[in-house]
């Protein structure tokens, strides 16, 4: 059954290294999100699979065979195009028939395979049509069920909600799960939009720069990040720089800028260390007024808005530290610009990262 | 100082819709009555002379056996240069290989250098005792249609990959991976997505193939031997002037140019119509087919045809230059004395009238190509506008210039250099259009939008915008018109006496071969080294695109 696995995986493109040494496995009938910032290599990743590139380093494997030297047609895959691809000199039903045509399965069969997944993508009564008269959504539905009327186990599919609008975008994605767990395939779906990939995978691979920061379920990524970026990436995080001041058996005491002292129940460094923690703005608290407790820092608000569920809280901290916070807007006090206030946080729902060798700013940026 | 002010009144002017109208209008009526009007009005003027042709049974059967003689030749070459073609254009747009660069550039030989050279060219390779045919003992080919078929070929060759190289990088290859991934192996693959889609660039490369086959005259003439095609035919008529030969030269024009327009109509109307054949799938065959080794095969065979049948035999005529250069005929050549006073007369000629006729082709081309491509005048009008401009592609130079000379001779005292300036005109005047309209076409309309909504005013944004945008194309087109107009031959023997370089060339050949007389003794060496000069400076020209094409980008 289509696992697909890859083993050290390289692809230059003359001297740039557009993926980056990547080990990977994907389960049987996994939905799985390959996602990260635009130009981390995530459709030359999707193309290597499919062996529309062919890697210069490395082995993949689908279903256990090693598929390096054989070429797309013969690997059992479907792949849904970032703009579709619909052939334009043919109209829906030869596209959605091209795949059963060319593997000669017979014009009985053909004619089932093309009317059932039209069936499915509710686009059957629009088979005379040529691609040029379709929507984007239909066009994207219309790609879909080519792909599987070729008789893919396993589905690629390369931003295929990007170039849709929002509204449709969001209704498409969940169809776009259903389809792939009800036909039981596996589905490898590239994003870089971190909320649709939450919101539909069994795990996602969080890429950067041609290399895999983490590999996890939506919800490991977003409660344990391995990686400052993961943190950054993944959700909201408030970025405080710090060194590790102090060791305990149970804790660590940081010394943020201006002397604040915080502590974490971080493990992983030693007394010295340069270190950033990461907090959610959504774990924050705010009260009016100077309030002494656990890992508080006074502070003053520079800008609050009310954006429906929540509110937004911009905090200028007493040691120059700018943070967010995020509140249910009915569970909070409201606050005005200006007014002195008192932010804390827990020792335990926050992360602690080694300080990035080039610097937090540039460790963050999406290039 | 002067320019700036020209510009600023043009840019204002630009904005009054009537300026722009009377604009349009002018380019519409040079067109009209420098272009259209002439060749159609020519052959009406001498209409009563056809009857006469009717009367004689044998001129008459020569006159239709050598105009199907014109048209099969011109398919059956377009055809296999289509196929000859494609696999050489696959390989330049999407090899990876050093090489190709160099095989890109070899393309573009056989149609920089003026067809008559190539025509001796050939003629030394196939049938001369210095050529090929040395190694069988004797003639391989004598002149004949087969060499005419040839010649053809390799003239024509070039346009094909050029077309076909240019629409293969412009595809999106994401049809091609999208077939791969639903099972089709490539073979399967390029039958059925990628040619159905590059359909309408095969039909332009075959168009212009034919075209180029249909109407040359130059080269044909010099491997014709006894054979007769429309052109051919024309050019003997002329020479011979027998009795009632105005008759059948006019008939014969007629009849070239109209089927050739025909033609013309008939493919740009059912050429989108055309289906090709991919519900059908034979997958075990197809695989085959597929396969590394038949792939390798075919380029390898396609290679060696473009070596050995266009690449060689067009450049087989640098060897006797290179032995003039030695041998001291060049010494002679670049003193000017004998023959060759009349050789480099005829090179300034042809040089200026070139230049003439690729200034005036482009000031008046380019508003007639934001005509079309923008549908200034309505969509209809561009489209009929669109078809007319290219007819005098299709037509045999030679009728042309019989019809062009007919008209513009009956109007009054025309002095030969006009005249030959008009007939460069006509040939010339699709090339630039053609380039432009295409170039604008390809141009997003937003950037015009753009600048029209920060304030550029219409002259302002064609001048801002639009050109420095198509500049490629626009230098293209140009160099195009510019060696159309220098190998010109056709139509300059038929409307004047007046000696441009390939027209003298072919005369020089003629004495070579036996067919003219000469007080001046003319040697092989001596035609050799002319085709040699003529070629060094073709290349020059190729050089300095291509390195205008490289440095800029074409966006
Ligand atoms: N065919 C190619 N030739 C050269 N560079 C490429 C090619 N395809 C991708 N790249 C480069 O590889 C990097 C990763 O690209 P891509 O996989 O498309 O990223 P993503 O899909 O994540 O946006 C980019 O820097 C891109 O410019
Ligand atoms: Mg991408």
């Amino acid at each position: 059954m289509p696992e697909v696995r890859l083993v050290n995986v390289t692809k230059k493109f003359g001297k740039i290294v557009a993926v980056d040494n990547v080990s990977l496995q994907i389960r049987d009938k996994e939905y799985f999100c390959l996602l990260g910032p635009s130009g981390c290599g995530k459709t030359t990743l999707l193309r290597l699979i499919a062996g529309l590139v062919e890697p210069s380093k490395g082995e993949i494997y689908i279903e256990n065979r090693l598929v390096n030297s054989v070429p797309p047609e013969d690997r059992g895959i479907g792949f849904v195009f970032q703009e579709y691809a619909l052939f334009p000199h043919m109209n829906v039903w030869d596209n959605v028939t091209y795949g059963p045509r060319v593997k000669a399965l017979g014009s009985k069969e053909s004619e089932r395979l093309g009317r059932e997944m039209l069936e499915m993508v509710r686009l059957f009564e629009r088979l005379d049509a040529f691609p040029s008269e379709l929507s984007g959504g239909m066009m994207q539905r219309v790609a879909l069920s080519r792909a599987l009327a070729a008789g893919a186990k396993l589905l690629l599919l390369d931003e295929p909600l990007g170039a849709l609008d929002a509204r449709i975008r969001n209704e498409l994605r969940y169809e776009l799960r259903k389809f792939v767990k009800d036909l039981e395939l596996t589905g490898i779906h590239v994003t870089h939009d971190q909320a649709e990939a939450m919101a539909i995978s069994d795990r996602i691979a969080l890429m950067r720069k041609g290399k895999v920061l983490q590999v996890g379920t939506p919800q490991e990524l977003y409660m344990t990040p391995q990686h400052i970026f993961v943190a950054h990436f993944i959700g909201e995080s408030n970025f405080l720089e710090g060194y590790v001041s102090k060791m305990t058996r149970k804790e660590s005491i940081i010394e943020l800028r201006g002397g604040l002292l915080v502590r974490t129940l971080d493990m992983k460094h030693k007394e010295g260390d340069k270190v950033v923690i990461a907090i959610r703005p959504e774990v924050l608290t705010v009260e009016k007024g100077k309030k002494r407790r656990v890992n508080s820092i006074s502070g003053h608000v520079e800008g609050f808005r009310f954006e429906g569920t929540n509110v937004r809280c911009k905090i200028r901290l007493e040691n120059g530290d700018l943070v967010l916070v995020v509140r249910p807007a009915l569970m909070t006090e409201w606050f005005n610009v200006g007014e002195r206030v008192t932010v804390s946080f827990s020792v335990e729902k926050n992360f602690v990262f080694p300080y990035p060798e080039r610097g937090l700013k540039r460790e963050l940026t999406l290039e | 100082m002067a320019t700036s002010s020209i510009i600023k009144f043009l840019d204002s002017a630009s904005s009054k819709s009537s300026v722009r109208y009377a604009f349009y209008l002018s380019s519409i009526t040079f067109f009209a009555t420098i272009i259209l009007i002439p060749p159609i009005l020519g052959i009406v003027l001498k209409w009563n002379t056809m009857a006469e042709t009717f009367t004689k049974p044998s001129l008459m059967s020569r006159a239709t056996t050598a105009i199907y003689a014109s048209f099969a030749i011109a398919i059956f070459v377009s055809i296999i240069d289509v196929v000859a073609g494609l696999p050489v254009a696959w390989l330049v747009a999407r090899g990876r290989s050093r090489w190709l660069n160099v095989l890109d550039t070899f393309v573009d030989i056989p149609f920089i250098i003026p067809t008559a050279t190539l025509g001796y060219s050939l003629l030394l390779f196939w049938n001369r005792p210095e050529g090929i045919s040395s190694l069988f003992g004797g003639n391989l080919l004598s002149p004949g249609w087969l060499l005419v078929i040839l010649l053809h070929f390799a003239f024509s060759y070039p346009v094909v990959v050029r077309v076909m190289a240019g629409a293969i990088l412009d595809y999106k290859r994401e049809y091609e991976e999208a077939a791969r991934t639903l099972g089709a192996p490539p073979f399967t693959t390029d039958r059925t997505v990628t040619l159905p889609i590059l359909k309408p660039s095969l039909i332009a490369s075959f168009t212009l193939a034919f075209a180029r086959s249909i109407s040359e005259t130059g080269a044909t003439l010099i491997v014709a031997g006894a054979f007769e095609n429309g052109p051919i035919l024309i050019n003997n008529l002329k020479t011979a002037q027998e009795l009632g030969y105005e008759g059948a030269l006019v008939f014969v024009s007629f009849i070239l140019i109209v089927i050739s327009s025909l033609i013309f109509v008939t493919i740009r109307l059912l050429g989108p119509r055309l289906k090709m054949p991919i519900k059908k799938v034979w997958p075990v065959t197809e695989r085959k087919l597929s396969g590394s080794r038949i792939t390798n095969l075919r380029n390898a065979l396609s290679l060696i045809a473009f070596f050995l049948l266009v690449l060689i035999p067009s450049l087989f005529v640098v060897l006797p230059a290179v032995y003039a250069i030695i041998n001291g005929t060049l010494n002679k050549a670049v003193v000017g004395v004998g023959i060759w006073q009349g050789y480099w007369q005829s090179l300034i000629l042809s040089y200026s009238v070139g230049v003439v006729a690729t200034l005036l082709n482009t000031i008046v081309g380019l508003p007639m190509a934001v005509l079309i491509s923008r549908r200034r005048l309505g969509t209809k009008l561009s489209s009929i506008l669109d078809v007319l401009v290219n007819i005098p592609l299709m037509v045999p130079s030679i009728a042309l210039g019989v019809s062009l000379s007919i008209f513009w001779r009956s109007f009054a005292v025309m002095p030969e250099m006009v005249l030959l300036i008009l007939v460069h005109l006509s040939i010339t005047y699709p090339y630039l259009v053609r380039s432009m309209v295409a170039a604008i076409e390809r141009l997003n309309v937003d950037f015009e939008e753009a600048s029209r909504t920060l304030g550029g005013r219409p002259f302002t944004v064609f001048r801002t915008i639009v050109l420095p945008l198509t500049k490629y194309s626009l230098f293209a087109g140009a160099i195009m018109v510019f060696t159309r107009s220098v190998s010109e031959t056709g139509a300059t023997l038929a409307v004047t006496e007046l000696k441009t370089a390939p027209v003298l060339l072919v005369g020089w050949v003629n004495v070579l071969l036996g067919k003219a007389e000469s007080p001046i003794p003319i040697t092989p060496l001596d035609v050799g080294l002319g085709c040699g000069i003529l070629i060094a400076f073709s290349f020059i020209i190729l050089l300095i695109s291509r390195l205008f094409a490289r440095g800029k980008g074409r966006y």
